[in-house]
């Protein structure tokens, strides 16, 4: 059997595995937008408990 | 890695279409557009990508849910007219593939939202699977005629996971949501039993037709669907109401009145003679009284800040 030639699997299987594709590099795609949401809009430097920050930190955040 | 030797190419290989038909996509509009009006009605605003993220896994949840359901109930889906052609009875999907879908999809969903809304909304969300899967579709569906009642309560909990999404908390709007679609659930699948007549006697699944008769299911319709046209008027006095959706719910609800009482005013034979049209009216018309009714609360939510919405 020759495995260079395009099996008959090989053309059922590419739809299912390019949908699989496209699904996970979306699925990695919104985690790094949702991390990166996350982290910019959680004020660090206004957690429970501490200080306020001086005003030239803020700005920093 | 499979063998490409080894794998019969005569076998049907399920296609990607098929594993998404096993997350019941036309439930899944329901759930993410409910949840969202949840959301949205709610007093606090989200930031666009926590809010689109977390519905998607509302909805990936609301699949876990479905293919669950789907891998339990194959043997009456293959029975019924209506379901024979799911995956799993068309022999499209092996059930072993659906449990795993259905379990994998429900962790990945509940983890995700309690990622990225809070962990309030990941615990409703996994109290909605289990509900569905467990208590509806493993004990009560083949158990008691009141299956569609309690079970309904399934498909009512995303308004208020949408809504604890945005506030993180629990209030009384979002169970005004959910009573809505829980009151509309009974009548909106009895009508459907009964121009269904024989699918649900054929799977041996106690739809109240089966139990207690037909006329009596006519009463139960009549019943339900007053008690919930009283709810979904007297919601428009609450927060969530206003103009817009005190009017809605005032047509809606005199059309659903309407179709309920012909629907008790019918025997069989009037039934068979139009072939049930009464009965296919009143359930066509069910799809839009919910769904209006959810677009009225989103349209008084979206028009407040111009100070339009609301009372």
């Amino acid at each position: 059997m020759d495995l260079r030639a395009e099996h008959e699997i090989h053309t059922r299987r590419k739809g299912r595995n390019v949908g699989v594709g496209i699904m996970l590099a979306g699925f990695v795609v919104l985690i790094m937008v949702l991390t990166f949401v996350k982290i910019t809009q959680t004020d660090f430097a206004r957690a429970p408990g501490t200080a306020m920050p001086a005003a030239g930190i803020e700005g920093t955040n | 890695m499979t063998d490409i030797t080894n794998s019969p190419s005569a076998e049907y290989e399920a296609q990607l279409g098929d594993y998404f038909a096993l997350l019941k996509p036309r439930v899944m509009q329901l759930v993410v557009f409910t949840a969202v009006v949840g959301m949205l009605a709610a007093p606090v605003s989200v930031h666009p990508v926590i809010g689109f993220a977390s519905i998607l896994f509302v909805a990936i949840g609301a699949g876990a849910s479905g293919a669950l359901n789907m891998w339990w109930d194959a043997d009456i889906d293959a029975v019924m007219k209506r379901t024979a052609k799911r995956p799993i009875p068309a022999g499209k999907v092996q059930p072993g593939e659906a449990l795993a879908l259905g379990v994998a999809l429900s962790g990945l969903s509940v983890m995700m939202l309690a990622l990225s809304a809070n962990l309030l909304a990941a615990g409703m969300l996994l109290f909605t699977i289990i509900f569905y899967a467990v208590v509806y579709s493993m004990w009560l569906k083949r158990a008691t005629p009141q299956n569609i009642v309690i079970g309904g309560a399934a498909g009512a909990f995303p308004p208020v996971i949408g809504w604890i999404i945005a506030t993180g908390s629990f209030a009384i709007e979002p169970w005004l949501m959910f009573a809505l679609i829980f009151m509309w659930t009974p009548p909106h699948f009895w009508a459907l039993a009964l121009f269904m007549r024989s699918d649900y006697d054929d799977a041996d699944v106690p739809m109240l037709t089966v139990t207690h008769g037909r006329p009596s299911t006519r009463k139960h319709i009549w019943v339900y669907t007053v008690l919930l046209a009283i709810l979904a008027v007297g919601t428009a006095f609450t927060a969530i109401g206003g103009y817009i959706y005190l009017a809605t719910a005032l047509i809606l609800n005199a059309l659903f009145l309407l179709g309920a009482y012909r629907i008790w005013n019918r025997d069989e034979v009037m039934a068979e003679e139009d072939n049930y049209l009464v009965e296919r009216k009143f359930f066509r018309l069910s799809l839009y009284y919910l769904f209006l009714h959810f677009g009225a609360i989103l349209a008084e939510a979206s028009l407040k800040p111009w100070g339009l919405g609301g009372w």
